[in-house]
């Protein structure tokens, strides 16, 4: 088991490479097969001097549900932008709004500032250097406790189920 | 041959629908006044643009070709890891050279660190030309810095 670990120090990434290899040769052809472990076992033991430590992910279904959510949401962030550049006479009212990280950890930080990128409305601009607070741009401010509210409950609390505790 | 019908109409109607989004996603580059709004655009619009038009490629060609095409799954893999970097480096950049905002911009913007914007004002490039509208100025060189 030890060794197993010293081996494979990043299962998930070691799966993903592997995936994109099958997919990048289009076929799983036995000898593909062997190749596409081998990239997948080495390509993480040459990097791994340069990564920081890794979470490990905790609960693979909800990670899975999570996608899925944000797949949704990107959906209705298109459709809602769309609106909005299609109808000149409704004035979007942009703004700024500082929104108080929970999460530590740079790679739950990275994947929480790609969803809010990726999701209605908001680009996130800025991160402070001490991780403490995340700078966004909002195309149509309502209200900014709701919008803080409504991200911290629907991203940053899942992020955090699924790499933290 | 009703199937390859329906596969044939699902596959217009995303492409239609992928070709729409990435144009109001471009159209939102015109529409919108400022930089930052500008940005919403391209990192949303275009993504499900993309999106719809690889759906489309892969059901086409599984059809026509009757085996599996999956690694379209592999670009919109890449995009979505690729598309908000791209969309917080160009934010970044813009809050570096404090671009102007409209005004109106709601929630006052938090008193930024030199940390956050640097020390000094980065540079502008220098302004481009209108394709068309192109006024004839005097003809001097541009005077290269010192």
């Amino acid at each position: 088991m030890k060794t197993l670990g010293r081996l494979l120090p990043t299962p998930t990434l070691s799966l993903v490479l592997l995936v994109v290899w099958l997919l990048l040769v289009r076929s799983i052809a036995p000898g593909q097969l062997i190749l596409g472990a081998f990239l997948a076992v080495g390509i993480p033991l040459l990097t791994k001097g340069f990564w920081e430590p890794l979470p490990q992910v905790k609960h693979p279904l909800k990670l899975t549900w999570f996608v899925l959510k944000v797949l949704g949401d990107i959906f209705t962030a298109n459709l809602q932008v769309s609106l909005l550049i299609l109808s000149p006479k409704r004035e979007p009212h942009p703004g700024f709004v500082e929104y108080p990280l929970q999460v530590k950890d740079p790679l739950t930080i990275t994947m929480l500032a790609n969803t809010i990128t990726m999701t209605p409305g908001t680009v996130s601009t800025n991160i402070r250097l001490d991780r403490s607070s995340l700078l966004i741009h909002v195309l149509d401010m309502k209200d900014e406790q709701t919008l803080v509210r409504e991200i911290h409950e629907r991203y940053e609390l899942p992020l955090k189920e699924i790499f933290e505790c | 041959m009703t199937f390859t019908l329906l596969a044939e109409g699902v596959v217009a109607f995303l492409l239609v629908a992928g070709g729409m989004f990435a144009f109001t996603g471009s159209l939102g580059m015109l529409q919108f006044k400022d930089f930052f709004m500008r940005l919403h655009g391209p990192t949303k619009g275009t993504t499900l643009g993309i999106g719809c038009m690889l759906m489309a490629s892969m059901l086409y060609f599984t059809v026509t070709q009757r085996e599996f095409h999956v690694q379209e799954l592999l670009i919109t893999f890449f995009l979505f890891l690729t598309a908000p970097v791209t969309g917080h480096m160009l934010a970044k950049t813009g809050l570096h050279m404090h671009l102007r905002f409209i005004t109106g911009t709601r929630g006052s913007l938090p008193e930024l660190r030199d940390e956050d914007v640097g020390q000094s004002r980065v540079a502008r490039p220098a302004k481009a030309r209108h394709p068309w509208r192109t006024r004839r100025r005097s003809r001097q060189k541009p005077r290269l810095p010192r």
